[in-house]
């Protein structure tokens, strides 16, 4: 199995970030070229996070003192295991464990760390100058989703905190979000984005099959297809593209070969959406929907998504695709809470 | 059994809606704000709650929408699973 593309760097503090132990006295200076690194990887889409047993409050002071605080996500400064701290990280980023590289200079740690989360890269922190240089940390494409990939992630931490702040109902926390939720067709410059969506998401990954920039503009261009892209605002800012669907029309009978989201937007329930939407589409034209699903073990989620919006086992193809069919009544309204914005023209020429 | 899915579906809808009111053969997928997340959540909980292994042939909305539906899913898995018994 190839190994994945590395999603997050959890870096150690001392004598990783910075020279010299913070608890004792030393006056810490950061590691040549430190800053250089955070902001390299930050521009590749490539998130940054610490695990570093340091007293919390005295070691945040000191990255902001250095002026690098803002790079780090979900830090973890805690009298812990590490690989409790990992962990923490994983969950609130909600990434696999196999996409996150650990720097300690510690062997220790590295050694706890590996032996409690098998799939977590480890490395000796002293080689951190080589880590750009390596395959896992460059993704094929930098988008522009990518460029903003921690802001989004900040938007999200401000988003949990207002909604555990938020007394009432969840629907009401959910309406005055002002969400917008638009499904388009691709355009050419989708294509980057929605290869990089294939590549990174694999739990939320209808048939967890991988598409390039090629057969995607191949698609694109041919009548037969049609590609939609969600995106997902709210008054906090844009999730970016966060949703991707490949549809075959056929005479009478459109088949969704791929439904994919990104987990930035697990809890936002739009899968349901882009299925109504379809849905309704379909039948408006008085086509059958399929739906095709192959069980990558990991990808449980969007068969509860077909499941959920009415879709049921059609048939089994000999390639291992599952071929699910909707019977598109009792489709249910779209919710209040979304503002729906279509972009997607339907006539065939 | 019975008692117990509800209790599930019941701490979990209140989240969404609090005071929902619902019958065990209320349809909570159209009743509650429930969305395919919850749905997993609930197919781990009869996973891990009754023994059973529900797989991709078993993911039908009509095992799962009710509570009386649940309650006959995991009877009949049980029964298919080659008759394992537990105590209610």
């Amino acid at each position: 199995m190839a190994e994945s593309g590395v999603k997050c760097v959890v870096w150690d503090l001392d004598n990783t970030i910075w020279d010299g132990i913070l608890l004792e006295g030393d006056s810490v200076r950061l590691k040549p070229r430190i800053q250089e690194v955070l902001d390299n990887l930050d521009r590749r889409g490539i998130l940054n996070s610490i695990a570093s047993r340091n007293d919390h409050d005295l070691a945040m002071a000191k990255l902001r003192e250095l002026g690098i605080a803002e790079y780090f996500l979900y830090p973890e400064i805690r009298w812990d295991a590490k690989s409790v701290s990992l962990r923490n990280i994983q969950k609130n980023l909600n990434i696999g464990f196999d996409t996150l590289l650990f720097l300690d200079d510690q062997p220790f740690d590295r050694d706890e760390v590996a032996s409690v989360h098998g799939d977590v890269w480890c490395m000796d922190s002293r080689d951190y100058l080589q880590i750009l240089e390596h395959s896992r940390l460059n993704p094929k494409y930098v988008t522009s989703d990518s460029a903003l990939r921690r802001r989004m992630y900040l938007d999200e931490i401000t988003r949990r905190k207002e909604e555990e702040a938020f007394v009432g109902p969840k629907e009401d926390f959910l309406r005055q979000l002002n969400m917008v939720f638009e499904i388009s067709e691709a355009q050419e410059s989708d294509l980057m984005r929605a290869e990089e969506l294939t590549y990174r998401t694999n739990q939320l990954n209808a048939t967890g099959k991988k598409y390039s920039v090629e057969s995607l503009d191949a698609m694109r261009r041919d009548a037969r297809y049609k590609i939609l892209v969600c995106e997902l605002r709210d008054k906090y800012g844009s999730y970016g593209k966060i949703g991707l669907a490949l549809v075959k029309l056929m005479p009478g009978a459109w088949n969704l070969k791929l439904l994919l989201f990104s987990c930035r937007v697990l809890s936002a329930g739009v899968g349901g959406v882009l299925l109504t939407y379809l849905r309704n589409a379909s039948r408006d034209r008085g086509a059958r929907l399929t739906a095709d699903f192959l069980d990558t073990g990991h990808n449980r989620m969007m068969r509860a998504t077909y499941m959920v919006s009415g879709f049921t086992e059609e048939a089994q193809r000999s390639d291992g695709i599952t071929v699910l069919e909707n019977d598109l009544t009792d489709v249910p309204p779209l919710p209040d809470f979304l503002d729906i914005q279509i972009n997607v023209n339907w006539s065939v020429e | 059994m019975r008692d117990k899915i509800r209790s599930m579906v019941e701490s979990n809808l209140n989240i969404f809606n609090s005071g929902v009111e619902f019958s065990d053969d209320d349809n909570i997928f159209r009743k509650g704000f429930v969305d395919s997340l919850f749905a997993v959540q609930l197919i781990a909980y009869l996973e891990a709650e009754f023994g059973i292994k529900v797989g991709n042939k078993d993911m039908d909305i009509k095992n799962f929408n009710s509570v009386s539906n649940m309650v006959s899913f995991v009877e009949r898995k049980r029964q298919e699973d080659g008759g394992a018994t537990f105590s209610q």
